[in-house]
């Protein structure tokens, strides 16, 4: 549904806008990993630019600080509609190892509308494409909710135990 | 002289051929001992809360919702996959995968929820040994469970050293929180 509404929402090539809200610089060198040609992100008509007002998507790295988040806002509003974002690496989609400190928001999901994660510490270049392909629809989401159980009959142990009792020979003879 | 060095270029380009990667379009194999999504084996864990203990994201975290059922829930979206808690897993329940592609429009997609049926102990009902001479130990076990107040003030009393037929009658006619 969203994929379907990206590609008629973005028919030409993608523009991007690199933000960086206080990252140790693991993801951004990831970034532009991605625009080498090895592995060539120009492919899908992607460019690097440095406004956000040319921008369509916004790449936020680092869990947005105290500091940067009047300036990550005003980069957000700057850019023109339709607008995507996409959180890179664990700071950004979570708030990483910062998730609950003072000067820290807690994820770039705390200051602007993201639509897109791509977690990790830093995420692969490779795991930067399969998100960008994932946003234009070009593979399939493989990430799902994982549900596990321990597979045991719940026994109250209180009766098991007190029925053991009463089964058991050697407690009638003391009991005696 | 141009020319010639136009078609050197030329020349230099052509000998190693493309190499751009075809990523999405085919499959990249991970390097050897890359640490992806870890995943859980419910069958091996005791649920020792060992990884949301050792985690520095705290993105394990660890509830009892009763006696004998203790929830695990792994938030991946601020792992950083450091793989300290397949390190620290006493029964090795935990490996990390070579999955990468995490990519999503959804933050739960990337998380797991694991059910543990815990045993108690038949004498005190705690799933821990309470046992233990170093006061430091006892106050570290009971922080880990929240059962209700009226149980756990029964429990501490009987567990200690000294023994009392008294206590002894008021835990056999206590009766346990049905589900």
């Amino acid at each position: 549904m969203l994929a379907k509404l990206c590609k008629k929402a973005f028919p030409k090539s993608l523009w991007v806008y690199h933000c960086n809200s206080g990252a140790c610089n693991g993801c951004d060198i990831e970034i532009l990993n991605v625009l080498t040609p090895y592995y060539d992100i120009e492919r899908f008509g992607m460019k690097l630019v440095a406004s956000p007002r040319h921008a369509d998507v916004m790449l936020i790295s680092g869990a947005v600080t105290r500091p940067t988040l009047p300036l990550v806002k005003k980069a957000y509003a700057a850019m023109p509609e339709p607008k995507l974002v996409f959180g890179i690496g664990s700071c950004a989609s979570g708030g990483g190892s910062w998730f609950d400190c003072y000067h820290v928001t807690g994820g770039a999901d705390k200051a602007v509308p993201v639509n897109y994660i791509i977690p990790g510490c830093p995420p692969k270049p490779e795991a930067i494409i399969y998100g960008v392909a994932l946003a234009l629809g070009l593979v399939d989401k493989k990430a799902s909710p994982v549900e596990l159980k321990q597979v045991e009959f719940p026994i109250d142990t209180y009766l098991k135990n007190k029925a053991f009792e009463e089964r058991n020979v050697i407690y009638q003879v003391l009991n005696q | 002289m141009y020319l010639m060095s136009k078609i050197k270029q030329v020349l230099l380009v052509l000998k190693p051929g493309v190499v751009t990667l075809k990523y999405p379009f085919e499959p990249h194999p991970v390097a050897k001992d890359f640490r992806g999504q870890p995943s859980w084996d419910h069958h091996k864990c005791v649920g020792c809360g060992g990884c949301a203990a050792h985690c520095p994201a705290r993105t394990i975290l660890i509830r009892d919702v009763c006696q004998d059922l203790r929830v695990m829930y792994y938030d991946g979206s601020r792992c950083t996959y450091c793989g300290r808690c397949a390190d620290v897993c006493p029964e090795d329940a935990i490996t990390m995968t070579e999955q990468y592609e995490l990519a999503t429009n959804d933050k739960n997609d990337i998380g797991v929820n694991m059910e543990l049926f815990m045993l108690t102990c038949q004498r005190c009902g705690r799933c821990f040994n309470m046992e233990t001479t170093n006061m430091i130990d006892k106050m570290g076990l009971r922080g880990f469970k929240y059962d209700n107040l009226e149980t756990r003030a029964v429990i501490s009393k009987l567990t200690t050293e000294q023994f009392d037929p008294k206590m002894l009658e008021e835990s056999d006619r206590f009766k346990r929180p049905q589900k």
